[in-house]
């Protein structure tokens, strides 16, 4: 990144700092870029925290990876391979893990069985390929410095598709997700929820993948949604809190990124990691206060029940 | 929505009718040939031992499972059809300790949670009114089964009898004209499911709710019942618990000799009732590896 401005430096002046970041077209779309993945991963990964997917999140990322690689054997549009890969890995996770939510030690195993194979088909894909993949590390940690006009469109339209699909399904998926007995019994179609649900993560995960890289799609689909949910139990203020810490996160990442010579994913998973480990820490410390301060009257209301 | 009535048919009597009913499951006949008529109003247990097919009855009503034969109508309806007018909670449900959603927030679910969309973030008009009554009705069930002082935590901290109440607030969210319970009382200490069963009676008497309650042992629920159905040996009988929980009657049921005494403070006893087989955890047995034992109902 240094390579493309003449080595910015960051004086005192944030107005003109800023100025100077978006003077670069390509700092614009990156910003864009990543503030339209930060909305979408801090919404679609609200729900996965949720529903004890984040594995079955992480094995999706991972199939980025024989995505990418595979439609470069084939030589097509590496968003086409991710999107099959990601598409497919999700209607076997789907198939294998059957009813239910990503918790028994079994559907934990499923889906590392379709992990180690997507991993597996990505070196085939890379040995049959022969020479050197075009560049693995933008493969494993994304671009998202270099997002053409093309790639932001697609990107914004893919989101706006899984936002909208997300909206239809809130309540039903929200309900199947935490209790899917009673839900099943009021006539919500549980398994279809949870198949289409692993379906718009997929989706999700295969655009982030284009502009975070596999390997830091994670951050920006479990750090924020986790942290929110561990401020608020309010799931209204959870998920704009999840939204917003995720373009906190990306903004102040990239910023920082560009003043510096270290790639912008690094610093968006380390804000990301850090915001969670702060707020964890808060959390605990309050808790441990309000039960030294609970535990005087809680006793009678033992003695009593 | 809120507080739309579910489409019962408010011309029968029943809430429940089976008649000669008989359940498969594969090769299996789970019951055969029972009948059992629940009025609208009534507080009925359902019990038996394990494996007797309890929640099987329950899905039966649901009509999430259909009968090898016989009949079924539920609240004048076939089963299945009239599912808006009832309130289910299924069997051992707790919530992880790490879900992070209030118990108002579970209660609600139960209000409008079927419903596709989401409720407007900010609401004016119709829009607004409707949003004012749904919280207005979950914040009314709350207050009816008591636990207004809690409803605002996380529910997985809660205990399984705070939780096991606003279930039951879930549940009776709709207003529904008949609550199938399945095992509400299990897992919890004796002083709440006493607590328990005397809000379930409550509600069926202050809302004219028909509760078809599954349960272990009957001597918890004693006072609060009209009725009960006893499932064994793949029949039912029904009565009232002078009628049914006998000595003759069990006997008749289990086709083996079965002993009911009566403790001094009311607790029925009953003696020499068989397992059913292949499960053998049942959480009252103590003479493990006999056939037979003493088992309080």
């Amino acid at each position: 990144m240094p390579s493309e401005s003449a080595s910015p430096t960051l004086s005192w002046n944030l107005a003109r700092d800023l100025g100077e970041v978006l003077e670069y077209h390509f700092m614009v779309n990156a910003l864009l870029a990543g503030s339209v993945v930060a909305v979408m991963a801090g919404l679609v990964g609200w729900l996965m925290v949720l529903r004890r997917q984040a594995f079955a999140g992480h094995t999706l990322s991972m199939m980025a990876f024989p995505g990418a690689s595979g439609a470069s054997l084939v030589g097509i549009p590496a968003a086409w391979g991710y999107f099959a890969f990601c598409g497919a890995g999700a209607l076997a996770i789907g198939r294998l893990s059957g009813r239910g939510r990503g918790t028994s030690p079994e559907q934990g195993a499923r889906i590392g069985a379709v992990q180690a194979t997507a991993l597996a088909l990505g070196f085939l894909f890379v040995s049959l390929y022969g020479g050197v993949l075009g560049d693995l590390e933008s493969l494993l940690f994304g671009n998202i410095l270099a997002i053409s006009d093309g790639q932001l469109l697609l990107l914004a339209a893919v989101a706006f598709a899984v936002l909208a699909t997300l909206g239809a399904l809130a309540r039903p998926l929200l309900f199947a997700s935490v209790d899917p007995d009673v839900a099943g019994a009021r006539g919500v179609p549980v398994r279809l929820l949870s198949g289409g649900f692993l379906l718009l993560l997929a989706v999700a995960v295969a655009a982030t993948s284009q502009i975070t890289g596999p390997l830091l799609v994670f951050a920006l689909l479990v750090a924020p949604p986790a942290t929110a949910q561990l401020i608020t139990v309010r799931p209204a203020v959870s998920l704009l809190l999840s939204v917003l810490l995720g373009l906190m996160i990306v903004w102040l990442g990239m910023g920082i990124a560009y003043f510096s010579v270290y790639p912008a994913g690094f610093f968006i998973s380390a804000i990301a990691f850090a915001v969670y480990l702060l707020v964890r820490i808060a959390v605990g410390l309050r808790g441990r206060s309000a039960s030294a301060r609970g535990a005087a009257d809680a006793r009678p209301a033992e003695a009593r029940a | 929505m809120a507080g739309m009535r579910a489409p019962g048919n408010a011309a029968v009597a029943q809430s429940i009718e089976l008649e000669r009913a008989s359940v498969r499951l594969g090769a299996r006949e789970i019951w055969g040939d029972v009948s059992m008529r629940m009025d609208r109003g009534e507080f009925v247990a359902l019990l038996g031992g394990n494996g007797s097919g309890k929640s099987t009855l329950l899905k039966v009503v649901l009509g999430a499972i259909p009968l090898a034969s016989g009949r079924v109508s539920v609240l004048g309806n076939p089963a299945g059809a009239a599912n808006r007018a009832i309130g289910y909670l299924p069997q051992r449900r707790s919530f992880d300790e790490s879900t992070r959603l209030r118990g108002s927030d579970i209660v609600r679910l139960g209000l409008d949670g079927d419903r596709w969309g989401f409720p407007p973030p900010v609401a004016w008009g119709r829009s607004a009114a409707r949003q004012q009554a749904a919280r207005a009705r979950v914040a009314e069930v709350i207050e009816m089964v008591g636990a207004g002082a809690y409803a605002g935590r996380p529910i997985g901290q809660l205990s399984g009898g705070e939780q096991q109440r606003l279930l039951i607030a879930q549940a009776l969210v709709r207003r529904p004209e008949l609550l199938l319970l399945d095992e509400p009382l299990d897992s919890l200490d004796l002083p709440t499911q006493a607590s328990v069963a005397a809000l379930v009676q409550d509600v069926c008497r202050d809302a004219g709710v028909g509760v078809l309650l599954v349960a272990h042992d009957v001597n918890p629920l004693l006072p609060y019942i009209d009725r009960v159905v006893y499932l064994a040996g793949g029949h039912a009988v029904e009565g009232t618990v002078e009628q049914v929980i006998t000595s003759e009657t069990l006997t008749d049921l289990h086709g083996v000799p079965v002993e009911v005494l009566k403790a001094s403070d009311g607790r029925l006893v009953v003696v020499g009732q068989p397992e059913a087989p292949a499960h053998h955890h049942d959480r009252h047995a103590h003479a493990a590896g006999d056939h037979t034992h003493a088992h309080a109902i």
